[in-house]
């Protein structure tokens, strides 16, 4: 029978069934991912597009077509999650 | 910006949003499936597969300016972006000439720092002034 998953602001995921545990190699480059994740204040903004929906429309977004404006990025974890 | 595709965005802005803003969301809402972006920025969570509450302010010159990142159950405080944006848009307007003390909005003085103001800010700036 299906487990029942708790509703939580943290939206369930999948995932390969009997995923193998990382080797070392693996981890190391995990690790070095991270490292390349550090973004500081001060420091320009990480440019990137995104698809968006903006008042009826599909579009796509670039953080650069802002420049000259102020920008507020937000992340949450997802749509319908009750915060 | 949220792992969830511009489809379910737009579910999200037509069935539940625009009952609690009027026209519905007049900002984008971005899409980042497999939290790239979200990885960049430091607030994609692999083992949950969603993003954190990240909240950047990024200026006219696309230089993060501040950031604040929660984990999902609590959410962030508009007044206070608003009120961190109102502060570095008044830096930039004085050229960095004026510093904003902490509790600093729109109508509480500011600090213009050089020599004269060292060790003298307890004489301008009293703590109750930090608060609303």
């Amino acid at each position: 029978m299906a487990e029942e998953i708790k509703a939580g602001c943290a939206r369930p995921t999948g995932g390969p069934v009997g995923e193998k545990a990382k080797t070392k190699e693996e981890t190391q480059k995990s690790t070095d991912k991270e490292v390349k994740a550090m973004v500081t204040v001060g420091k320009k903004a990480p440019d990137f597009t995104a698809p968006a929906y903006h008042k009826g429309k599909f579009i796509s977004v670039q953080l650069s077509e802002f420049l000259g404006k102020w920008v507020i990025l937000c992340f949450y974890p997802g749509d319908f999650t009750f915060v | 910006m949220s792992v969830d595709s511009v489809f379910v965005h737009k579910m999200w802005n037509d069935h539940e949003l625009s009952k609690m803003v009027e026209g519905g969301i007049p900002f984008a809402m971005l899409s980042d499936g497999g939290g790239k972006v979200g990885s960049v920025f430091g607030v994609y969570l692999e083992d949950e597969g969603v993003e954190a509450r990240g909240r950047f302010i990024i200026d006219p010159d696309g230089i993060i300016q501040g950031f604040e990142v929660l984990t999902p159950p609590v959410g962030r405080n508009v007044n206070e972006s608003i009120r961190q944006i109102q502060a570095f848009q008044h830096v930039r307007n004085s050229k960095g000439t004026e510093a904003m003390p902490s509790g600093w909005k729109p109508g509480k003085p500011t600090l213009k720092p050089g020599p004269e103001l060292v060790g003298k800010v307890w004489e301008i700036w009293k703590t109750s002034m930090a608060f609303d």
